[in-house]
């Protein structure tokens, strides 16, 4: 009798859990090819960026979005509505912030999210483009005196859990005979505090984060950054797979600010650039020659709008990782002609 | 001056491991509260535009003062506020006549509290009526957040917890074994995990569009979750009124329904307010889980703003200042109770 009870508890589990599977296929099929057109029917982007992190996304004083990812939600909304303040802005925690892509409550995920292949693959996510080349970096103490990350053989290093930090330097220590130490903090803050205190040599986390966690140290002069990364973070644009043309509005958008970076188009230059530049790169950016905005179902001015309000990618990194914010250097994401990863696809 | 001595001689040094206790505790005490106070009051800074003008060694609690607002109202549109002051107004002209002594017909404005005051709130609040522009739930945010929370839990699991605490004691074993399923149910998973499934699987099980709120949802969830609870606690209650109460109602030939609502239900709810403000209380603070969830709560706010790269570094600032927040809005509440036991020890004695 209970064998029985338990094999049809089983089995209603299997059925309510296969109707789940189905549902979230269901919803990407309904929704192919529509969500521009859900976009303008609500008035609204709705973006998911990260509930709080330095540089990427946070909130001012009077509740205000701001950071790198944040822009490129501003973009998104002036390339399809000429204004960039009609974006709501979820949130997203790492725990919840892909199922939310999937089940439909957010149109785009841009939140500091590393693309790699399961992601694509088995989470059925679209990796549109990559805004910010990042990686597993460290911030150590002066006086280790290290010019490299195996100069830290016998050194502790503080670091939140949670992601895929510490097994990031235990595959180092295997593959280069060190002994690098970890110790895991649930919040950036307490591990943060443990550095300052002396319990951890060093602190490490994604590039992207590092230089935020050096200016709260009380003497910032104090620590080093290591040129050198232990991981690949590539993070960017996630959209859900089945709506090519939505994906391919997030990646040019990106390509874009790319380069108008590239063809000298700035958010001051911009009005001056659209009426005199002859290069044609410029004219068809800015929407004064070709169809390009129209190919991706909005307005020829789709680029022109998003720059008008955020600038070029070498604006927006400067607002916010820039020597006067956080000081961050380009690194890897410097232009491709000057030693960078940044490489925008051309026009035409 | 000798009552001073013996007082000292009774209370702290009455033998010599007290002594030795005191001793040590008074040393601890020296040790940690003048460098507290330093940093909190001594070495603090109230006034700065920038973290830079903020001292190095003290409390820059001027990034609490830029972002006071935010910690109580979240993002709700600064022009909308007075509709939330009005509100929390509101609640206390509703509150003080259901929880003062010797009102007359009490019950009318407990009823006026649970069920009355929760429309006007929620149409105040959310607007969209009356010429009030809508206000949508995600600027809802901060303390303001964590009372709607908790108001509306509490009043949505006190009549289903006098229900589900009935249903467990019923003689129809299909109510009996529903009640009890339920409550057990609730009562057997983690607070936490009851948020993820309403905020993060109900999503992908509902058909392509439709979306509930993630407030709607989180307030459910904790209404649900908090009714288990409640249940118990007043089915303390009603175990503690005399059988004879409930067999002499019968003898006079009250019905079930009036034999609970008149005889039983008040003595035994009389009983557990105690119980009731500690699950209150507790529902206040577990409230700061949303946070996990996605909806910025105080905490949540907090959080938020330490990653503001303007302001990096707060964290010790804005942990305090939740904290202090919470303990004089809790205390509060347990003072309230103590108030109640107080009454209740004198009218059982009489």
């Amino acid at each position: 009798m209970i064998s029985r009870l338990v094999r049809k508890a089983a089995l209603f589990a299997v059925a309510a859990g296969s109707f789940g599977i189905a549902a979230i296929a269901g919803f990407g099929d309904a929704n192919a090819q529509a969500t521009v057109a859900a976009i303008k029917q609500r008035g609204q982007l709705v973006c998911g960026v990260d509930s709080g992190i330095p540089g990427f996304a946070y909130q001012d004083a009077t509740g205000k979005w701001i950071g790198f990812d944040v822009d490129y939600c501003r973009a998104l909304s002036a390339a399809i509505f000429g204004d960039p303040e009609k974006v709501k802005y979820v949130g997203t925690t790492a725990k919840v912030r892909f199922t939310v892509l999937q089940s439909g409550e957010i149109d785009v995920l841009i939140r500091d999210s590393t693309l790699t292949f399961t992601r694509n693959t088995d989470l059925k996510l679209q990796g549109a483009a990559v805004n910010f080349y990042a990686g597993q970096g460290f911030m150590v103490k002066k006086s280790l005196n290290a010019k490299n990350v195996k100069d830290l053989n016998g050194a502790t290093i503080c670091m939140v859990t949670g992601a895929t930090l510490e097994l990031n330097i235990a595959d180092f220590n295997r593959a280069n005979n060190v002994n690098i130490g970890s110790l895991l903090f649930e919040r950036t803050e307490e591990a943060f505090a443990a550095t300052e205190s002396g319990r951890c040599d060093g602190y490490t986390d994604d590039t992207g984060s590092l230089a935020a966690a050096r200016s709260t140290m009380k003497v910032p002069g104090d620590w080093d950054i290591l040129a050198q990364v232990i991981s690949k973070e590539p993070l960017g644009i996630h959209t859900r797979q089945g709506d090519e043309n939505w994906t391919n509005i997030c990646k040019w958008m990106h390509y874009a600010l790319l380069n108008a970076e590239e063809t000298g188009v700035t958010m001051a230059n911009l009005d001056q650039m659209t009426k005199t530049s002859t290069d044609p790169f410029v004219r068809r950016l800015v929407g004064e020659e070709g169809d390009f905005g129209k190919l991706l179902g909005l307005d020829n001015k789709w680029a022109y709008n998003a720059i008008k309000v955020v600038g070029n990618y070498a604006d927006i990194y400067d607002r916010h990782f820039g020597p006067k914010a956080l000081g961050l250097p380009r690194g890897a994401n410097e232009q491709w002609y000057k030693g960078g990863l940044q490489y925008g696809l051309p026009f035409r | 001056m000798t009552s001073t001595l013996t007082w000292l001689r009774v209370n702290l040094f009455s033998s010599w491991t007290n002594g030795l206790l005191t001793v040590l505790v008074l040393g601890l005490f020296w040790l940690v509260i003048p460098p507290l106070l330093d940093w909190a009051i001594f070495n603090a800074t109230l006034n700065a535009a920038t973290k830079a003008q903020c001292a190095a060694d003290g409390a820059c609690w001027a990034f609490i003062k830029q972002r006071f607002a935010l910690f109580f109202y979240g993002r709700y549109p600064a022009a909308e506020r007075w509709r939330v002051d009005l509100s929390a107004v509101l609640l206390v002209v509703f509150l003080v006549p259901a929880m003062m002594d010797g009102v007359r017909h009490r019950w009318v404005a407990v009823v006026a509290l649970v069920g009355v005051y929760p429309i006007i709130a929620a149409l105040l609040m959310a607007g969209g009526v009356f010429g009030l522009p809508w206000v949508d739930t995600e600027y809802w945010g901060g303390l303001m957040l964590n009372t709607v929370l908790s108001f509306v839990a509490i009043a949505g699991s006190l009549p289903l917890g006098i229900v589900l605490a009935l249903g467990r004691r019923s003689r129809l074993p299909l109510v009996r074994y529903a009640c009890i399923g339920f409550i057990e149910l609730w009562r057997g998973v983690p607070l936490l995990t009851v948020l993820f499934m309403a905020m993060v699987m109900m999503p992908l099980f509902l058909p392509g569009g439709v979306t509930v709120d993630k407030l709607v949802r989180a307030l459910i969830a904790l209404t649900l979750f908090t009714a288990a609870y409640m249940a118990e606690v007043i089915r303390g209650g009603l175990q503690g009124v005399p059988r004879g109460q409930e067999e002499a109602a019968r003898s006079l030939g009250l019905g079930y329904w009036r034999t609970q609502g008149l005889v039983v239900l008040p003595q035994a709810i009389r009983l557990v307010v105690p119980g009731i403000v500690n699950t209150v209380v507790d529902l206040y603070k577990d409230t700061t889980l949303v946070t996990i969830v996605g909806l910025f709560d105080l905490l949540g706010v907090v959080n938020q703003s330490l990653k503001d790269s303007a302001w990096l570094g707060m964290a010790k600032e804005g942990y305090a200042f939740a904290a202090a927040l919470f303990f004089v809005i809790c205390w509060g509440m347990s003072l309230y109770s103590r108030k109640v036991e107080r009454r209740l020890a004198r009218a059982t004695a009489r």
